[in-house]
C-alpha cells in the first residue's frame, strides 16, 4: 500500500502528516520538540524510516534529532534510548550537536572572516543547521548546511560531524555576505548519476559545485544578474533563494533567485532567466514535478520588501515548458486577503503516479495538490509558521 | 548534593523534571556545569559553547537571588548551593515572544 509522509518543520515544533495513496484523509502528529524551532526534517532515500531533524534555538543552540521508526520516537544520535550516556571511561557521548568549523592545518582553512551587512569583515560564527540532506544510498551518511555558511557531513548517523572545509575556504569567502535571514547554506543537491558531484547554494554568496566529493568547489553563478549588489554580474554575492534538480536530469537546474527565475542546462556553468510572464519573479521556493522534468513550480510574492502574495491572492505558478511560459494555479487557494509567505524549503513533491505538490506557509497552513497543481486543499490550517516541508513517498 | 533548576526546553531535552541533583564538591559554576553535562550529555553545547565553554549569550546563571552570569566560572559558590538548601538556576534570558 503506497502512502505519503509529509515532514513539516515550524517555528514551534515539528509535525508529521501521513496519508494513504489517495491523499484524501491525513493524520497529523505533533508537535514534536514543542516550542523549538524545527528548521528542517528529511528522511533517508535509502531507509524511509530514518529521519533526521534540525532542532534549534537562539537560546540553547543546535540539536540534531534522529528517528529510526518513521518519526514515532526520536533520540539524539549517539544517545539511543536506554543506552548509557557516557563511555566506560566516563566521557560524555553527546557529540551530535557539535558543529565545529574545521581549522586544522592539514584539512581546514583558517577561520577567517566574511562580509558583514555594513561592508566590514566579520568572523564566521556557527548559528544553526538550515538543511539536512541524507545520502541517496547510505542511511548513516548525511550532509548539513549551516549558518554561518558551511557544509558538514556525518557518516555515523548524525553522531559526529565534520566540515567539508574547502567550501568555506574558497578564495571568495571574504566576499560572502548574509542575506536578511542570515548567511545560510540552505540548498544541498546530490547528483544521483555522479556521487562526486554536489551542488550547494548560499544566501548571499550564490551557488557552488564540487565534482570531487567536496575537496574543491567552484562558484557557478555566470549569468546571474543582481542589481542590488555593487557588481551586478559578480562571481559571488548573489542572493540565491533555492535551487531544484530533477533526478532524471541532474545537469538541468532551476533557481529561484532573490529576484528572477533562472535555468541552467550545463550543471550551473551558465544560467539564463526564464521568469517570462510571471507577474513578479521574487520568491523563495522552487520545485519540479516528479515525472515531468520540465514542469516547475514557484510561488511568487510581491517584492523583497513586501514578502506576501501580490494583491492578497495566494497563487502557485506552473511552467510546463521549463520556464518562460507560466500559468497561475488558484483552485482551492485563498484569493483575497492572504498575506502569508512560503519559505525556501517549504515546498516539496511526492512521486505517486499523479504527482502531489505540497507547500507550507508562514500562516501555518500546509496545502496539498493531488493533481500536479490543478487543485489544492489545506491538510492543516493552524500550525505555527512553517519553515520547511518535505514529502516522502512510501511504497 | 547540588540542586540545579533548568529552563523548560532543557528539561524536555534532558528528559528531567523540575530539578536535577548532582554530586559536586566545592562547587563553582564550571564544576556544576561540568557535572551537569557529564550526567546529561545531551545538554552539551546548549548552555556553554562546545569549543570555548563560554556561556551562551542568552543563558544566565542565578544563585541565591544573585546573577553570576558575568562572574568568573571558577568563583566558589555559596554554602547554600553546596549543601543543597538553595538551587543553582540556569535561565533563558527574557527576549522575544
Amino acid at each position: 500500500m503506497s502512502g505519503v509522509r509529509v515532514l513539516v518543520g515550524t517555528r514551534k515544533g515539528a509535525f508529521i502528516l501521513t496519508s494513504d495513496g489517495k491523499r484524501e484523509k491525513w493524520d497529523v502528529s505533533g508537535p514534536h520538540f514543542a516550542g523549538w524551532e524545527m528548521y528542517h526534517l528529511k528522511a533517508s532515500p535509502a531507509d524511509p524510516n530514518r529521519i533526521y531533524a534540525s532542532q534549534t534555538s537562539g537560546w540553547f543552540g543546535q540539536i540534531i534529532q534522529r528517528s529510526d521508526d518513521g518519526g514515532k520516537t526520536w533520540f539524539q544520535p549517539g544517545l539511543s534510548p536506554g543506552e548509557p550516556t557516557t563511555t566506560p571511561e566516563g566521557m560524555p557521548k553527546g557529540e551530535s550537536n557539535k558543529f565545529a568549523y574545521d581549522v586544522s592545518p592539514e584539512t581546514g582553512k583558517p577561520l577567517t572572516t566574511h562580509m558583514w551587512y555594513d561592508g566590514t569583515q566579520h568572523p564566521w560564527e556557527f548559528k544553526r543547521v538550515w538543511h539536512l540532506e541524507p545520502s541517496l544510498t547510505d542511511p548513516n551518511h548525511v550532509y548539513a548546511g549551516v549558518e554561518d555558511a558551511a557544509l558538514f557531513e556525518s557518516k555515523n548517523g548524525g553522531q559526529t560531524w565534520r566540515e567539508l572545509s574547502a567550501l568555506r575556504g574558497h578564495p571568495t569567502g571574504a566576499y560572502w555576505a548574509p542575506g536578511a535571514g542570515g548567511m545560510c547554506l540552505h540548498t544541498i543537491l546530490l547528483d544521483p548519476k555522479n556521487p562526486q558531484r554536489i551542488y550547494i547554494a548560499i544566501s548571499a554568496a550564490g551557488a557552488f559545485r564540487t565534482d570531487d566529493g567536496g575537496k574543491s568547489w567552484k562558484p557557478i553563478n555566470r549569468g546571474l544578474h543582481s542589481q542590488y549588489i555593487p557588481d551586478p554580474n559578480a562571481e559571488v554575492g548573489h542572493c540565491v533563494h533555492h535551487i531544484a534538480m530533477h533526478p532524471q536530469r541532474p545537469s538541468v537546474l532551476f533557481m529561484q533567485k532573490h529576484w528572477d527565475i533562472m535555468r541552467s542546462d550545463d550543471a550551473g556553468d551558465s544560467w539564463r532567466e526564464v521568469s517570462g510572464n510571471l507577474p513578479t519573479d521574487f520568491g523563495f521556493p522552487i520545485d519540479i514535478h516528479a515525472h515531468e522534468p520540465d514542469t516547475i513550480y514557484v510561488v511568487p510574492i510581491k517584492s523583497d520588501s513586501e514578502h506576501f502574495p501580490l494583491d492578497g491572492k495566494l497563487r502557485v505558478y506552473r511552467s510546463r515548458t521549463g520556464g518562460n511560459e507560466w500559468e497561475e494555479l488558484t483552485s482551492g487557494l485563498p484569493q483575497k486577503d492572504c498575506y502569508v509567505n512560503v519559505l525556501r524549503d517549504a515546498m516539496s513533491v511526492d512521486s505517486l503516479d499523479s504527482c502531489g505538490i505540497y507547500f507550507g506557509t508562514t500562516g501555518g497552513q500546509v496545502y496539498a495538490s493531488r493533481d500536479g497543481g490543478d487543485t489544492w486543499d489545506a491538510i492543516v490550517r493552524d500550525l505555527p509558521a512553517v519553515l520547511s516541508v518535505e514529502a516522502q513517498t512510501l511504497k | 548534593m547540588i540542586r540545579v533548576v533548568l529552563p523548560h526546553h532543557l528539561r524536555t531535552l534532558a528528559r528531567v523534571g523540575d530539578e536535577v541533583q548532582l554530586d559536586v564538591n566545592n562547587p563553582t559554576v564550571r564544576s556544576v556545569l561540568d557535572a551537569l553535562e557529564a550526567k546529561y550529555p545531551m545538554l552539551q553545547g546548549t548552555i556553554r559553547d562546545h569549543g570555548t565553554l563560554k556561556r551562551r549569550p542568552m543563558v544566565r546563571f542565578f544563585v541565591c537571588g544573585e546573577d553570576l552570569s558575568l562572574e568568573s566560572p571558577d568563583t566558589p559558590l555559596p554554602d547554600a548551593i553546596g549543601n543543597g538548601s538553595e538551587p543553582f538556576f540556569v535561565m533563558g534570558a527574557i527576549a522575544g515572544g
